[in-house]
């Protein structure tokens, strides 16, 4: 950063932390907690954020038939966009095939991403019960859930994906040395 | 690449009109359509006269032929445009140290969405005392500041982890880094708006696209200090390809963290653990593990000029390039053109600016044999872009993101230009 920079910020965050209370007001106004409840759709590693309701594998089925197959074929086995199964065992080899199978190290991101992204044409188009289904659905297809599965908030977190172990954190970012340190 | 027999510019004593014209006619004049006949003599070049209206706008020259490429992947060029992921930066037809902003490189989840400003709403909440709501015009009337940086997508450099095909120019190879300056306003400055919780570890950024695409962003000193939530690029407000009307600007660390059409920022105290930060932008290494939260861009270089698919005539070059890294500011830019054998200092082109791109150049006189010619930059904590056979070592090839070897340009007896891996 150049000198002019370090200047700048030091003014600005002197301003900011003698100022701010005062000036809080002024900048934006409180958001209320309906209105965070429409955006606050993320999911983490521990469930938390995901809403009530529940699918089956069985749902699931005809759910990416009718909104997934297009871009991810009949069976997730890949097509114009990416390939959702197969692939265990392949990531040490020199093509490696990394699916939700193989890959993913958790269920509940697999939700959150159906769920603010997919279908690509219609992204939250979904319901809460047809993407617990159709997240059941994809699991199952790689045997990660049996084909009578029902997920709902409670059990999708619990389900141990085969890849969970096969992420290393790069030791300056590591969330286990930035929550000791703090 | 036209060879028409023109001599457009001085040049040095002692080195021949032919090649010297040569050696330019692959780069920056590349830029510029040269099929029209030269002027031989001043006699030739045409009469003055009244030129066009002065506009509202300003284009390019009709005879300035510059645009980005958009592809669909690695090696997936001449696409069907609604497959195109990326667009790339055509750095062999630029100088100078800053991208013009048309062409900063794009690369986008989504599509590129039609934001109204006066409907934007950026919301702020999670682990704080105070959640708020900002309107773009809130953003604009706090403190600000404007910083030059890079922005460099995490596969930038993913077309050489296997193989190198022979017909990539510089564009394909490393189009996916630009830089430009930024303003807006620094998140420590909203951090203390809305009473960050001092627990609060990191922090999730989401934008306004249709994938909603999101990181999670650790909390480290430097990241508090240095990021913020630019309206700005260029002096103009961002173009809707960079996230208009406002993006996160994260200098130094992947280009994905720096979010788009940011709506969101949400403070927690662990990772979100997003398909952008699992599935995607993690590095698979040769044992089948996965480095993840690699955020950090590494220290890095290309030669531009002459770079891939060009066409340069024995005597004087000039070598040309950029370099950057994520830890800071450029230290030096050494140029080997014997295969990496022996290695020269390059010239830096001032300013040099923390996590920012700067220009190298060299003169060097070209004897005709077939030769390999690769730079290699060192930045202010001592990190040195590692050769190839190094960085493969350590990655493997399966990495797919984060590429930082060295680039290698092979040289033929034609003077052909050419993609190889060392």
């Amino acid at each position: 950063m150049c000198w002019h920079n370090k200047q700048l910020i030091a003014a600005v965050l002197g301003f900011g932390v003698l100022a701010s209370p005062a000036l809080a007001f002024d900048f934006g106004r409180p958001a209320t907690p309906d209105e965070i409840k429409l955006w606050d759709i993320d999911v983490g590693p521990d469930g938390k954020g995901l809403p009530d309701g529940a699918g089956t594998v069985a749902q699931g089925k005809q759910v990416f038939s009718d909104n997934c197959a297009a871009c991810h074929g009949d069976n997730g086995q890949g097509g114009i966009k990416d390939r959702l199964v197969g692939g265990q065992g392949t990531l040490a080899s020199g093509m490696p095939v990394k699916t939700v199978g193989s890959f993913w190290p958790y269920a509940t991101t697999l939700f959150d991403y159906i769920h603010r992204a997919m279908p690509y044409p219609t992204p939250g188009s979904l319901s809460t019960d047809d993407t617990y289904a159709v997240t059941a659905y994809i699991l199952s297809l790689n045997g990660i859930v049996p084909a009578d599965a029902k997920l709902d908030k409670a059990s999708l977190p619990k389900i141990r994906m085969p890849n969970r172990d096969g992420f290393v954190p790069e030791a300056e970012f590591d969330p286990a040395r930035l929550a000791r340190k703090k | 690449m036209s060879k028409a027999p023109i001599d457009p510019l001085p040049r040095p004593a002692n080195v021949s009109r032919r090649g010297f014209v040569g050696g330019l006619s692959a780069g920056i004049l590349g830029a510029v359509a040269t099929e029209a006949a030269g002027a031989e003599t001043l006699a030739d070049v045409p009469d003055r006269g009244p030129g066009a209206i002065l506009s509202a706008h300003s284009e390019r020259s009709r005879f300035a032929k510059i645009d980005r490429i958009p592809e669909a992947g690695p090696g997936k060029r001449n696409i069907d445009p609604g497959d195109t992921i990326n667009s790339k930066t055509p750095h062999q037809k630029l100088v100078g140290n800053l991208t013009p902003t048309d062409l900063h490189y794009e690369r986008s989840h989504s599509g590129v969405p039609d934001i109204d400003p006066a409907q934007h709403r950026l919301l702020i909440h999670g682990m704080v005392q105070k959640p708020l709501v900002f309107s773009v015009d809130d953003l604009k009337r706090m403190p600000s500041i404007s910083r030059v940086v890079f922005i460099e997508c995490t596969g930038n450099g993913w077309e050489n982890w296997k193989k190198a095909d022979p017909e990539l120019t510089v564009q394909n190879t490393h189009g996916l880094v630009s830089t430009n300056e930024w303003t807006g306003v620094p998140l420590k400055f909203l951090i203390d708006l809305v009473s960050k919780d001092k627990s609060s570890s990191w922090m999730l950024a989401e934008g306004g696209d249709g994938a909603g695409v999101d990181r999670s962003i650790p909390l480290t000193d430097e990241i508090v200090n240095e990021a913020f939530v630019a309206y700005g690029q260029n002096g103009e407000p961002l173009r809707p390809a960079h996230g208009f009307p406002m993006r996160l600007v994260m200098p130094g660390f992947e280009g994905n963290l720096n979010i788009k059409w940011l709506r969101r920022l949400k403070f927690g105290n662990q990772p979100w653990m997003t398909r952008w930060e699992t599935a995607r932008y993690t590095q698979l290494l040769a044992d089948g593990k996965a480095r993840q939260f690699q955020l950090r861009m590494e220290t890095n270089s290309v030669i531009t000029q002459p770079s891939g698919m060009m066409q340069i005539q024995p005597g004087y070059n000039r070598i040309s390039g950029l370099a950057w890294s994520g830890h800071g500011k450029i230290a030096k830019v050494e140029i080997s053109t014997d295969g990496a054998k022996t290695w020269t200092q390059a010239q830096l082109s001032q300013p040099v600016l923390s996590k920012a791109q700067v220009r190298f150049q060299m003169d060097w006189v070209w004897d005709g044999k077939p030769t390999r010619i690769v730079s290699r930059s060192t930045d202010d904590k001592g990190n040195v872009q590692p050769d190839r056979q190094s960085f493969i070592a350590a990655m493997g090839t399966n990495a797919l993101f984060h590429y930082n070897a060295q680039q290698t340009w092979s040289i033929d007896e034609a003077g052909r230009v050419r993609n190889v891996l060392a």
